[in-house]
């Protein structure tokens, strides 16, 4: 290869998305830490050194526990729902069907729409004189306070979260089954193995990188839930589905507690890190790198 | 082999109603008249007499025009920016050897690894900081919204895929031709990968058109708010009337829906390249 450029040209095209990254998202990596030492509740202009005493609140906090057990809640019941549908979702859509590219239009639709329109959709759905408790009522049951109701309030967002990422999945999954070569089934068929079978025996293995990147992104994902919450019950009631970015985000642009919030941010970004080291090693670090 | 047709059928057309059922009734509430009951139970999903009386009075009652061209406008620049800023920093990473291209790769990459709610409250005093809010003026107010988001790993790695599938004889044609190094960037490598920018294009609006966090953090005035933003308003002023609610939401999907049943394959595949995205 000829070298047809002088040594600093390199830099000169990384420097306009340098900057950016640099100011808008290196100097508030590093300055987030920093926030975490400092407390705004006097005066939002000139922060105080509090030393580890955000943390020793945060620590001591019903409120912060509650909303990491709601968002570990969250982790548990959407990640597997979200690793599993979609796989099946896109083994229907990968056979030879009759107007099967409609199907997967349609399910594709709720991820492109915005979460405030999905949550303003799902939150008339689930009004107490709402077309689901019409249909609970035809069951004979009694009527459900989807979003009232605070044992019941932290689901129900959660569908709305699993609802809307279903057809994203569905396309990752649809992308690596092409890749599954087909005579790896004609063997399974000639083995006598039925369609359940063939797809436990060939697909899953097979789609093992793809499953463990779907499990990665779906569960950073899930650690990171907010406009839902905001949009269907604004963490309520009782705190029953605050979880830990809305309560960053009150603690933070509501109350203007900002060193507060950054401790809790500090958390969170353990949190994310961790659960990306563990979904690699439980997969196999080195496959999931060759994806990503 | 029939009946595994059927049943395929039937399954996924459940999966499809399910999926696109809730938009389906907010526009049948949307176009209920104020006469008609949209609490009756059995529901009624074909209205009596279907008006746009919810959309005009949507449109009359709340600056909705200002809404969509706020969104537009801040989708417009965020994508021009990605594009542009992206597919310079990826030809560096792509085509040259320089000091340090391990380091920038790695810390582009370790970007993907940290979620903007991480961050969030730094970036918002970085905003502050710069007078880029739109209690400075509504251009200042404009620039916070957009220039966090001006480019990103995701656009740069895909630009970056994109570039290492040029063949390198072109390139060197190209010197040979007496090319300089952003001529060879503008008129070979641009035009090579359309796709890939029509990608990060639909990607960018997608993202941009939906984003609500960072918009409901930094705009203090309602002339200025996106429609996610204009939505979230809109839901508190008129908290009882459904009708309105519905009206305004559907409104704010129309140019979204448009674009992806027109553009449907580049959103698909898209999606699998920006499966790192996170």
């Amino acid at each position: 290869m000829i070298r047809h450029y002088k040594p600093f040209v390199p830099y000169l095209f990384l420097i306009p998305a340098g900057i950016v990254l640099l100011v808008f998202f290196f100097i508030p990596f590093f300055e987030s830490f920093l926030l975490s030492f400092q407390s705004y509740r006097h005066n939002i202009y000139s922060p105080e050194w509090v030393g580890l005493a955000n943390y020793v609140e945060l620590f001591s906090s019903p409120v912060f526990y509650k909303t990491m057990i709601n968002t570990f809640i969250y982790l548990v019941v959407a990640v597997p729902v979200l690793v599993v549908l979609p796989l099946i979702i896109a083994i229907f859509v990968n056979q030879k069907l009759r107007g099967v590219s409609i199907y997967r239009t349609l399910i594709y639709i709720p991820v492109i729409v915005s979460i405030v329109v999905a949550g303003i959709a799902w939150k008339w759905l689930y009004a107490s004189n709402g077309i689901l408790n019409y249909i609970i009522s035809l069951l004979n049951l009694p009527a459900i306070g989807w979003l009232t109701d605070p044992n019941v309030a932290l689901y129900s967002v959660i569908v709305v979260t699993v609802w809307k990422g279903i057809g994203y999945y569905m396309v990752i999954y649809m992308a690596a089954l092409t890749a599954v070569p087909r005579d790896l089934y004609e063997a399974a068929d000639i083995d006598g193995a039925n369609e359940v079978h063939k797809h436990i025996a060939v697909t899953i293995p097979y789609l093992k990188p793809t499953i463990a990147l779907v499990s990665i992104i779906s569960s950073i994902s899930a650690m990171k839930v907010f406009v839902e919450i905001y949009v269907m019950t604004n963490g309520g009631p009782m705190n029953a589905s605050k979880t830990i970015v809305y309560y960053i985000y009150q603690r933070a642009f509501e109350n203007l507690e900002l060193g507060y919030a950054s401790a809790a941010g500090v958390v969170l970004l353990i949190i994310v890190m961790i659960l990306s080291i563990i979904n690699m090693k439980f997969f196999e670090g080195d496959k999931t790198a060759q994806i990503v | 082999m029939k009946l595994r047709k059927a049943l395929s059928h039937i399954f996924l057309i459940f999966i499809s109603i399910i999926s696109i059922g809730p938009f389906i009734w907010l526009l049948s509430t949307a176009i209920k008249s104020p006469d008609e009951n949209i609490f009756q139970y059995p529901p009624n999903f074909i209205p009596e007499s279907p008006t746009l009386i919810n959309f005009i009075d949507v449109w009359n009652k709340v600056p909705f025009d200002a809404y969509i061209i706020n969104s537009f406008i801040v989708a417009i620049f965020t994508i021009i920016l990605n594009l542009v800023l992206s597919a310079l920093a990826a030809y560096p990473l792509a085509r040259m050897n320089f000091k340090g291209k391990n380091f920038i790769f790695y810390a582009i990459l370790a970007t993907i690894m940290i979620p903007f709610q991480v961050i969030m409250i730094p970036v918002y005093l970085m905003v502050l900081r710069l007078g880029m809010v739109d209690s400075v003026s509504n251009i200042a107010g404009f620039a916070g919204l957009i220039l966090p988001f001006a480019v990103n790993a995701f656009g740069i790695f895909l630009m970056r895929q994109a570039f290492l599938g040029i063949p390198k004889e072109l390139e060197e044609a190209a010197v040979i031709d007496g090319c300089n190094t952003f001529d060879i960037w503008w008129r070979i490598f641009i035009p090579l990968t359309k796709p890939a920018l029509a990608t990060l294009a639909i990607f960018t609006f997608v993202g941009a058109w939906s984003e609500f966090l960072w918009p409901s953090i930094v705009l203090t005035k309602q002339e200025m708010y996106t429609l996610p933003v204009g939505l979230t308003h809109l839901q508190g002023v008129f908290s009882a009337n459904w009708r309105y609610i519905a009206a305004g939401a559907i409104m704010s999907i129309i140019p979204i829906l448009a674009l992806f049943l027109a553009l449907q394959r580049y959103f698909i595949s898209g999606t699998t390249q920006g499966a790192v995205k996170g």
